[in-house]
């Protein structure tokens, strides 16, 4: 059984068709990517699965189970964790509050604990607390535990976002544009980090990027959506050759 | 944010440099030291500040609240316009130099050494008893100061109710970053019920006959009747919540505020408890003790709630909800439980307001009462406890010192909010922890004392 299964999703926006006929069967431990020119729908895959959209049609099965209906926090918690493109980190928290919420599943002490400051929340907060840390060590941003993520330079907020994602303890993890905005130099950083972070929990990713050389070097297969559809599918090398891919990204050849 | 500080700190560094200088000696005066200062100027004042007052400085009687009362007079177009004139300045000044601000000096610094020793041998045993220790010391000095007159103990029991409800709205406002104008309302609720359950079990009424239960229970089943009170204001919260938390934007500032008038107009065609006349002679049960405790209780629950990784959500809800979402937190439910939350502690301080006036009217409960509550809130500052006290107590006090001035009073205090939103935009002390460990602790403890917080 794969452990994330999509069976023709399909989604309008209105009228507009988003996604049509998306299939994807990805097995624990995969790392996966998902290519494709600007608004191809590649959010929007990333949305419908993790439950942000509901999808027209098809299903979605995540560890067997059908997740369409289900609410954001509900699938995340069933150990789906994704990052942003476009950061959506928390301006008023700090680094280690960040990791910490991500760990809010994860707390049984309920609103007596928090009313009361019970010995349970006690606990529990600083397990939390100490995974956080954990993570945070792992991605070289455990110095930077009490400052304001707003005070963080881009390449360690992208780090920020990506302990959060862990601390959520997923099986699979969706990374929207890992590198987007980041300088040549960060984006091997970024890269090193996955693989280290691959080679820890051992968790399967699905990542949509714009990089081919990321892609190809991180992902063992690959998927092109164009306008919605996917348009090719296989090893790094085989898309790399593909000439309705190469198509879609840098137009039709013409005969002079 | 620090940036921004650190220019305007060079803009006016002659100002602020001359200022530090003054407060560097008080740097490491601990909470203890400002506590055993207010302790001996509430003493001074009771046994000396008689005799200063009328005796030596021949003002009319002891000045209530640092004499703003006798400085203000109604205001004339002669001069000098709105004060009284100099010679009673003066002695006011004076009165005040000779009990409030000189042994507030000599003592928190004459006592600094001894007041760290002190602090710094309590918490060391155990934050818990120093935190204890703090409050009840507080608590003497200010039962100590506000045994001096009536008028001075209703402005304090009143100033403690409103840092319960501007503490109760900063949950939701500051917190959460929604804009909710319903609390007037929840006070309304809670203030009625708790009314109502009192003045049948406790009082011969004309409303609801004789009293059912001896008056000498009143003073425990109080604190029952206060928390039904919020529970019925956290029930009736619920109108609000279901409909405007489908969906994130301006809906909560609308619906709420059409709560706020619902509530009024429903009390005011309720014969039963008085309508528009209002509901009055409620037993009188709200000392300022029982307050107080209520006050402290009401500030380290909320506290505890919004320092919680449950209470933290509100805030990952409010700076971006789809990645609340997407990090397992259930946003409906946090939105909820803190509207409710709110409404619970607004009801509750509406209950204990209706037993210090022993008189509610539906019209109390109005627009008025919600531009006060907002201003304590966004003057003291959003998402800080500490900031809900500041506010609080400041603006209450304001209130009560420039009440000469009548209506000008009403151009005075919104000016001033307007410059605090100028200068300070999210209030006064915005964004800020208040861990009472903290200010507990000795001020001449070394960094490595405690392990790094």
């Amino acid at each position: 059984m794969p452990l994330l299964e999509v069976k023709h999703m399909t989604h309008y926006f209105g009228g507009l068709r988003a996604v049509h006929d998306f299939n994807l069967s990805i097995e624990k431990g995969e790392i996966r990517g998902l290519i494709g020119p600007n608004g191809a729908g590649k959010s929007t895959v990333f949305n419908l699965i993790t439950g942000i959209y509901r999808p027209t049609e098809g299903d979605v099965l995540f560890k067997g189970q059908s997740i369409v209906g289900k609410h954001p926090y509900q699938i995340a918690a069933m150990g789906l964790g994704r990052t942003f493109q476009n950061l959506r980190l928390w301006r008023h928290m700090t680094v280690l509050e960040h990791v910490k919420m991500a760990r809010y599943s994860k707390l049984t002490y309920g609103l007596f604990g928090a009313f009361f400051d019970t010995r349970k929340r006690r606990r529990e907060e600083a397990e939390a607390e100490a995974v956080a840390r954990e993570l945070l060590d792992l991605l070289g941003v455990h110095n930077v535990a009490h400052e304001l993520v707003t005070n963080l330079p881009y390449g360690m907020q992208r780090r920020v976002e990506m302990a959060r994602a862990l601390a959520v303890e997923p099986e699979i993890l969706f990374l929207d544009e890992p590198t987007a905005g980041m300088n040549p130099e960060e984006l091997v950083e970024m890269m090193e980090v996955i693989r280290q972070v691959h080679a820890e929990f051992g968790m399967a990713i699905f990542l949509i990027e714009h990089r081919m050389k990321f892609v190809m070097e991180l992902c063992e297969r690959i998927q092109t959506l164009v306008f919605g559809e996917v348009i090719a599918e296989g090893a790094p090398e085989e898309i790399q050759n593909n000439p309705k891919v190469i198509e879609a990204y840098l137009g039709e050849e013409v005969e002079t | 944010m620090t940036s921004t500080a650190a220019e305007k700190a060079t803009q006016s560094g002659g100002v602020r440099g001359a200022l530090g200088r003054f407060a560097s000696p008080f740097k490491g005066v601990p909470a203890l030291g400002w506590l055993f200062a207010g302790l001996v100027i509430a003493l001074l004042e009771m046994y000396f500040g008689k005799f200063l007052a009328e005796g030596v400085l021949g003002l009319d009687k002891l000045p209530a609240l640092f004499g703003s009362l006798i400085i203000f007079k109604k205001p004339s177009l002669q001069f000098p316009f709105i004060f009284n004139d100099l010679g009673t300045i003066a002695a006011v000044i004076v009165y005040d130099l000779v009990i409030y601000a000189i042994p507030l000096v000599l003592v928190s610094l004459l006592t600094k050494g001894l007041a760290n020793k002190l602090a710094g041998l309590v918490y060391k045993r155990s934050v818990l008893v120093s935190v204890l220790i703090h409050i009840l010391l507080l608590y003497l000095a200010l039962r100590l100061w506000t045994d001096i007159s009536t008028y001075r103990e209703l402005v304090t029991r009143l100033t403690m109710i409103a840092v319960i409800v501007t503490l109760s709205l900063n949950v939701i406002n500051g917190y959460m970053g929604e804009f909710s104008t319903s609390h007037p309302g929840f006070m309304a609720v809670g203030a009625y019920v708790t009314s109502v359950f009192t003045i049948a079990l406790f009082t011969n009424s004309n409303y609801f006959g004789e009293a059912k239960l001896p008056g000498s229970w009143a003073p425990f089943l109080f604190p029952i009747a206060l928390i039904l009170g919020g529970a019925v204001a956290a029930v009736s919260a619920l109108v609000v919540a279901i409909p405007s938390f489908r969906t994130r934007g301006d809906y909560l500032a609308i619906i709420s505020l059409a709560f706020m008038f619902i509530v009024k107009s429903f009390f005011e065609n309720m014969e039963v408890v008085g309508g528009p006349r209002g509901l009055g002679g409620q037993p009188d049960l709200a000392s300022f003790p029982v307050i107080f405790v209520w006050m402290a209780l009401g500030i380290w629950i909320i506290n505890n709630f919004v320092r919680s990784t449950l209470g933290k959500a509100l805030n990952a809800v409010r700076d971006d909800e789809l990645a609340a979402d997407a990090m397992t937190v259930n946003t409906r439910k946090t939105k909820m439980t803190a509207f409710l939350f709110g409404a619970f502690w607004a009801g509750l301080a509406g209950g204990l307001l209706a037993h210090v006036l022993r008189y509610i009217n539906p019209g109390s409960f109005g627009l008025q009462k919600l531009a006060e509550v907002l201003a304590m809130v966004y003057f003291g500052g959003l998402n800080s406890v500490l900031g809900s006290i500041v506010g609080a107590v400041s603006i209450n006090l304001l209130g009560e010192a420039l009440r000469p001035l009548e209506l000008y009073k009403w151009i005075v205090i919104p000016v001033i909010l307007i410059l605090v939103m100028i200068y300070r935009p999210t209030g006064l002390i915005a964004f800020r922890e208040f861990d009472l460990g903290e200010i507990v602790k000795p001020k001449d403890m070394k960094e490595g004392d405690d392990a790094a917080a």
